[in-house]
């Protein structure tokens, strides 16, 4: 079945790939070389003076305890937006997989948050949970909660990963449902007719077999926690209180865009390139291959 | 990283597009971009303004183009000099003005501007306390106070009332305020206090305001390397008294910019130092407040001394054609128009940049109709500025502000007491000073 398309002319393919590659090198590879090139200098704002530093920028930025933090706040963030997106997915999911009537309009509206904007979604949140004015701030502050992610950091934690998984959960949604209608109904009816209960059929059969799918989605969601949710931050904590929420990408924002150090900006900017495209070749060596399995 | 890469190419991108249509002029008429960070109410104000002054005369057209908030302004400015197609005009915020001052080769101070342009110009018709905070050590002016504000204390009447206090005499110093403060949140009220821009105001203008240093070097003035000195007895105390009030909610916090205005326009806290640019939103929620000068603290020698302003000021840049510079000065002599001041003072709450149109709202019987509106203008002129309340600078006061904030929230958290939270304020903004100079050196 490996049927190869031939095209006759063999200037063709390269003249259709060719706006791609434009879009790519002009957004993506120019401003990467630039990223490098610059995280070897120290500028000052105006581009004045440009001084070669070599490793310097690299050594100040691992040497700051900023930076350390930063990266433990990105794994926490990563991990825990990965963990409640799937988990709260997986069970929408298998829910969605069994109801009859209304099945469209129940995904339909599943779907529609991986339509909202970052900074909408941050904003959203930040209406409901704001100390000052949100509704459900008044409801945990009347169960005797103490309401204060402004000061405290797990609370900020707390509502950002809430608004970076709420977001997410679309995406997963839509790749467990696929994956649950793809396992064979006959392999859980034998396992029913066996005596098996639903939970056990759950944890036997459909888990494992949506394994791959799991797999390839943990990757996902930490590519997104790591790199999308900017916009989320930026608009319900600004990487505050303290420096709780500051993730990496925000660092690179803060220290570029508001400290104006372009140099230690850049070489984060350069470190975190190396942490996705470490990412991309996990995904394709182990990942990609098996999700397609069916 | 892939959004902020995006980000730059689309902005470089949009310079490029704008290049070609400024290049082309469709008529004689030269163009002065105007880039600034209004948004609301006061972005009205600034097209008025242009399209008034286009309507004056018919050589030059005044573009104001809203480029976002204020550091996102500042950063456009930044990115469009070096792409060498910087605006002529860009509103930056006053703690942009270290960034700007650095800059010494990219800006035209409005004094040669002025003179450049054949315009009179004398500083003494400026607010003083405005202009020594806006000028070159030497004493040149760098810069044109366009909107100047000056922190000071709202409060809420009808909360006083409640507490049984009088709704006209607001509290005159610190410790009475949070004696005020105290008897509300007693009175079964849900908060006493509230504070907008606790570095600005707390810290800043806190210094200014008591007579202390915030920096060695004259706060920064003459130096680009100043050593903070915000950790003295009384910065401790004051701050150990805000973190003390916090924990039962008597104060509380609202976060590092103007986010805690919603918890006085909602009623929650009934005390708020806020700048007095803010006054519009109070007017808009119809409250029945009263605004009260700043506090201050009667151990401090020479307190209250004078506040330092706040709000933004425009630049010039350097490398236009002379011709530019003329409308340039031409607009700034527009804009110092006694009537104009006069009006965009009692419309916006800012300050009014020149004396004579201070002069004007007085006589216009304005203070009288709305009491306690002189009091910023009082406040930032009632003395001759001190070594201490000229004004604080260092090249990188965002990121300065930034670790005041952190630290500080961690002190209103119960996470270290004053002390250890100014400590460190010091010792990380001075380490931050000293790193963000070297690119100046």
């Amino acid at each position: 079945m490996n049927r190869r398309v031939v095209f006759p002319n063999k200037l063709l393919p390269y003249l259709l790939v060719a706006p791609q590659i434009a879009i790519t090198s002009v957004f993506f590879f120019w401003p990467a070389f630039q990223a490098v090139r610059q995280s070897l200098y120290r500028d000052d704002p105006f581009g004045f003076s440009s001084r070669f530093v070599g490793l310097d920028n690299f050594e100040m930025v691992l040497s700051d305890p900023a930076y350390i933090n930063s990266l433990q706040v990105t794994v926490v963030f990563s991990l825990s937006v990965a963990v409640v997106a799937l988990v709260a997915a997986l069970l929408l999911a298998v829910m969605a997989d069994r109801v009859v009537a209304g099945k469209g309009i129940y995904r339909t509206l599943l779907i529609w948050p991986y339509a909202v904007a970052p900074a909408i979604a941050g904003m959203l949140w930040l209406f409901l949970f704001s100390p000052a004015m949100g509704t459900l701030a008044v409801m945990l502050r009347d169960l005797g909660i103490d309401w204060n992610p402004l000061l405290r950091g797990d609370q900020a934690m707390a509502m950002v990963v809430g608004a970076a998984a709420w977001k997410q959960i679309s995406y997963n949604f839509l790749f467990f449902l696929a994956g649950l209608q793809a396992i064979p109904k006959s392999l859980i009816e034998a396992a029913a007719i066996d005596g098996a209960g639903p939970a056990r059929r759950f944890w036997t059969i459909v888990f494992p077999l949506l394994s791959p799918t799991t797999f390839f989605l943990l990757v996902v969601n930490t590519v997104y926690a790591f790199f999308d949710t900017f916009g989320i931050i930026h608009a319900v904590t600004g990487g505050g209180p303290g420096k709780s929420t500051e993730t990496l990408v925000y660092k690179v924002y803060n220290d570029g865009f508001v400290n104006l150090n372009l140099g230690a900006s850049s070489a984060q900017s350069v470190i975190l390139m190396v942490i996705v495209i470490a990412l991309t070749v996990i995904q394709f060596k182990y990942v990609e291959r098996r999700v397609h399995y069916a | 990283m892939h959004r902020i890469h995006a980000t730059l190419a689309a902005s470089a991108f949009a310079l490029v597009a704008m290049a070609g249509t400024t290049a082309v002029p469709a008529q004689a008429q030269t163009e002065i971009q105007w880039w600034h960070a209004m948004a609301g109410a006061n972005n009205e104000t600034v097209e008025n303004l242009a399209k008034e002054f286009n309507a004056t005369q018919s050589d030059y057209k005044v573009v104001p183009v809203y480029k976002g908030t204020y550091p996102e302004t500042l950063n456009a400015g930044i990115a469009a000099f070096r792409a060498r197609q910087p605006p002529h005009i860009i509103q930056v915020f006053d703690v942009g003005t270290g960034v700007m001052m650095g800059a010494k080769s990219a800006i035209k101070p409005i004094a040669d501007v002025m003179k450049e342009g054949g315009q009179t110009f004398n500083k003494s018709d400026y607010l003083s306390g405005i202009v020594s905070y806006y000028s070159a050590a030497d004493g040149t002016m760098l810069s044109f106070p366009f909107n100047s504000s000056s922190p000071v204390l709202y409060y809420n009447k009808a909360s006083f009332r409640k507490a049984g206090l009088d709704p006209e005499t607001p509290p005159k110093t610190w410790p009475e305020a949070f004696e005020f403060a105290k008897k509300i949140k007693a009175s079964g009220q849900s908060c006493g206090m509230t504070s907008t821009w606790l570095t600005w105001i707390h810290l800043e203008n806190f210094s200014a305001w008591n007579n202390l240093p915030y920096a060695t070097d004259q706060n920064g003035l003459n130096s680009l390397t100043p050593e903070l000195k915000i950790n003295g007895p009384l910065n401790i105390r004051h701050f150990q008294t805000l973190a003390e009030l916090q924990k039962d909610g008597t104060f509380q916090y609202g976060g590092r910019t103007s986010e805690a205005k919603a918890k006085f326009l909602n009623s929650e806290c009934a005390m708020m130092p806020e700048s007095s640019g803010g006054i519009g939103d109070m007017v808009k929620a119809g409250m029945d407040f009263g605004i009260g000068s700043l506090p201050y603290y009667p151990e401090a020698a020479g307190a209250p001394q004078n506040t330092i302003p706040g709000g933004a000021s425009l630049w010039v840049f350097a490398g236009k054609p002379a011709a530019d510079y003329k409308g340039v000065a031409q607009f700034f002599t527009f804009l110092s128009k006694t009537d104009v001041q006069a009006r965009l003072h009692q419309v916006s709450g800012y300050l009014p940049a020149t004396m004579a149109a201070y002069e004007q709202s007085k006589k216009d019987g304005f203070y009288e109709k709305n009491p306690g509106r002189e009091i910023p203008i009082k406040q930032m002129m009632g003395k001759e500025p001190t070594e201490n309340s000229k004004g604080v600078r260092t090249v990188n006061l965002p990121q300065v502000r930034d670790i005041q904030n952190e630290e500080i929230e961690a002190l209103l958290n119960g996470k270290q007491d004053a002390k250890t939270a100014l400590d460190n304020a010091v010792r990380r903004s001075n380490a931050a000073i000293k790193e963000a100079a070297k690119a100046y050196q």
